[in-house]
C-alpha cells in the first residue's frame, strides 16, 4: 500500500499527463486513440461506400487494403512503418518523407489510423450491405439521386447500425494504443514500463496502469451506450 | 390530356415475357385498379412505370413529357438522363407494399425527407405541409416523433400514403398496399385511399381487394400472363366478366 502511494507521490503526473517536459502515460494514449479513430473514421466512410461498389475497379483495391490490414498483426504494421520504411534509402533522401518517418509518433499514428480504418471500413461496408432493399427503393421511387440517397438514408442509417460493433472497435483500439511504446511514445503502458523499471514494484506499476485503461473503458462503454440509447431507439422494440 | 400514358410496355426477365405490351392512360381524377393473379405481371407493370424496374420495349409520358430512354446492353431500357427520371418520379410518388419508411427516421421526418431534400421545399414549409397530409390520413400530432417500427402496419401505411402526399404528386401509384396487412387493419387504408379518391386524385391502384376496384374505382384492368385480358367500367367487367379466365379469377377470389 505504502508502496502505490509512493509510486502515485513520484510519478503520478507521468501517469496522468506530462513526464515533465512532454505529454504522456494517459493523456497521451487517449490523444493517439482520439487521432486514430477520427482520421480512421473520417477515411472509412468513404472507402466503405467504394467497398460496396458494383465496379470491382473500386472495391477491388479497398477489399485489398482492408484484407492486409486485418490480415496482419498491427505490431508487424508498426516495426514496418517506424523501423522498417525508415531503413529504406530512397525514403531517407526526401526531406518530407524523412521528417515524418523519424518521427516515432507520426509512424504510431499512421499504423493506428490505416489499422483501425481497415476494421471501421468493414464494419460501416457490411452495415451498407444490410440496408433494407425496400428503403432504398422508396429512396428512388420519391426522386432522390445517388449522392442524396447515400447522404440522407443508406449511411446514416448504416452507421448508426454499426454502433454496437463501432464501439468494439474503439476499446480494442485503446488497448491496441499500449504497442506505442516501440515508437518510443511515452503512452501510459511506456510510463508503466518505467516504473518497473525504477522501482522493480511490478504489481503496482502495471496495475496502476491497467485501472486507468479499465476506468477509460468504463467511460467509452457509458458514451456508447447513451449514443445507442438516442440513435438506436428506432431499433428498439416497443410494443404498439 | 394524359396524366399518365403508358404505351405498349414489354418486359423480360432473360427469355421470358412477363409483360407482352400493356397500355395504360389516366386522365385527371382517374383511378385505375390494375388486379390479376399473382405472377400476371401487374406489380412488374407498376414498378415499370417509375423505372424501378427497366421495361425491355413501350413508352412512358408523365403529363406530356416523355421518359428519355435507351436500351442497354442487356436489351432493358434505362433513362438516358438520370436527373429527368428523378424530376418526373417526383410527379408519380408510390405506395409500397411493405411501407418501406425509413426506418431511422421519425414518422414527421419520414414525410418532409423527399420535399425538403429532393424538392427543395422549405423545412418549416414541409413540416406544415407533412401535418396537413399526416392530419388527412387520419395520425394525430402524437404519433409525429414515433419510429416506424413502432407503429402498427395499417398507421406505417398511412405514414406512407401521407409521405408520398406530401410529394403533391400529379399520380399516385399503389403497389399492393393492403396486402401486407392484417385483415382487421385493412379497412383504415381502404378508407383513406377512398377519401383521396373522392377528392378527385390520380391514382393506379395494382390490388386484390375487389371491393375497393368495384366501388372506388372508375377503371379496371384486368391483367393475365402479361396482356390486358380485359377492361373497362368495373361494375360491368367485374360483374359481368366477358372472359371466361377473368370469370374464373373473380369466382376464385368471392368478395
Amino acid at each position: 500500500m505504502n508502496q502505490i502511494i509512493a509510486i502515485v507521490q513520484e510519478y503520478g503526473q507521468a501517469y496522468l499527463w506530462s513526464d515533465g517536459y512532454r505529454l504522456s502515460g494517459l493523456a497521451m494514449t487517449l490523444w493517439l486513440l482520439l487521432l486514430s479513430i477520427a482520421i480512421g473514421f473520417v477515411l472509412s466512410v468513404p472507402l466503405a461506400v467504394a467497398r460496396v461498389a458494383p465496379n470491382r475497379f473500386i472495391s477491388g483495391p479497398v477489399w485489398l487494403y482492408t484484407y492486409v490490414f486485418r490480415g496482419t498483426p498491427l505490431y508487424i504494421q508498426l516495426l514496418i512503418i517506424y523501423s522498417g520504411i525508415y531503413s529504406l534509402e530512397s525514403v531517407r533522401a526526401q526531406p518530407l518523407l524523412d521528417a515524418f518517418f523519424r518521427e516515432g509518433f507520426n509512424c504510431t499514428l499512421l499504423a493506428f489510423a490505416l489499422n483501425t480504418c481497415a476494421y471501421t471500413t468493414e464494419v460501416f461496408a457490411g452495415m451498407i450491405r444490410e440496408t433494407p432493399h425496400g428503403e432504398i427503393e422508396a429512396a428512388r421511387a420519391f426522386g432522390m439521386s445517388r449522392f442524396t440517397l447515400y447522404r440522407r438514408i443508406i449511411l446514416p442509417s448504416a452507421l448508426r447500425r454499426a454502433l454496437p460493433s463501432y464501439s468494439n472497435e474503439v476499446i480494442l483500439m485503446l488497448h491496441s494504443t499500449s504497442i506505442a511504446f516501440t515508437a518510443t511514445v511515452p503512452d501510459l503502458l511506456k510510463v508503466a514500463r518505467d516504473v518497473n523499471s525504477a522501482t522493480y514494484a511490478s504489481f503496482e506499476a502495471f496495475g496502476l496502469a491497467a485501472v486507468l485503461y479499465a476506468s477509460v473503458v468504463f467511460a467509452l462503454v457509458w458514451l456508447f451506450r447513451r449514443c445507442e440509447r438516442r440513435w438506436l431507439a428506432f431499433l428498439q422494440p416497443r410494443a404498439h | 390530356m394524359y396524366q399518365l400514358t403508358v404505351e405498349e410496355l414489354h418486359k423480360q426477365y432473360g427469355t421470358h415475357e412477363v409483360l407482352k405490351g400493356v397500355s395504360l392512360q389516366a386522365k385527371a381524377g382517374d383511378v385505375i385498379s390494375i388486379i390479376g393473379s399473382s405472377g400476371s405481371g401487374k406489380s412488374t407493370f407498376l414498378r415499370c412505370i417509375n423505372f424501378l424496374e427497366q421495361p425491355s420495349k413501350g413508352r412512358i409520358f408523365v403529363g406530356n413529357e416523355e421518359v428519355r430512354t435507351v436500351a442497354d446492353k442487356n436489351g432493358a431500357l434505362r433513362a438516358v438522363d438520370p436527373r429527368q427520371l428523378q424530376r418526373l418520379r417526383t410527379r408519380l410518388a408510390m405506395v409500397f407494399q411493405h411501407f418501406n419508411l425509413w426506418g431511422h427516421m421519425t414518422v414527421l421526418e419520414n414525410v418532409i425527407e423527399a420535399p425538403v431534400n429532393v424538392l427543395g421545399l422549405d423545412r418549416d414549409e414541409a413540416i406544415v405541409r407533412a401535418r396537413r397530409y399526416l392530419a388527412k390520413v387520419g395520425l394525430a400530432a402524437a404519433v409525429e416523433d414515433k419510429y416506424p417500427s413502432h407503429l402498427s402496419g395499417g398507421q406505417q401505411q398511412r405514414v406512407a400514403i401521407a409521405r408520398a402526399l406530401a410529394m403533391e404528386p400529379e399520380v399516385m401509384l399503389f403497389d399492393e398496399p393492403t396486402s401486407a396487412l392484417d385483415p382487421e387493419l385493412v379497412g383504415e387504408v381502404l378508407r383513406v385511399m377512398q377519401a383521396l379518391a373522392e377528392e378527385g386524385r390520380t391514382m393506379v391502384v395494382v390490388t386484390h381487394e375487389m371491393g375497393f376496384a368495384r366501388e372506388v374505382s372508375n377503371h379496371v384492368i384486368f391483367l393475365h400472363q402479361g396482356r390486358i385480358e380485359e377492361q373497362g367500367d368495373p361494375r360491368q367487367v367485374l360483374v359481368a366478366p366477358r372472359s371466361e379466365r377473368l370469370a374464373q379469377f373473380l369466382s376464385g377470389s368471392l368478395k
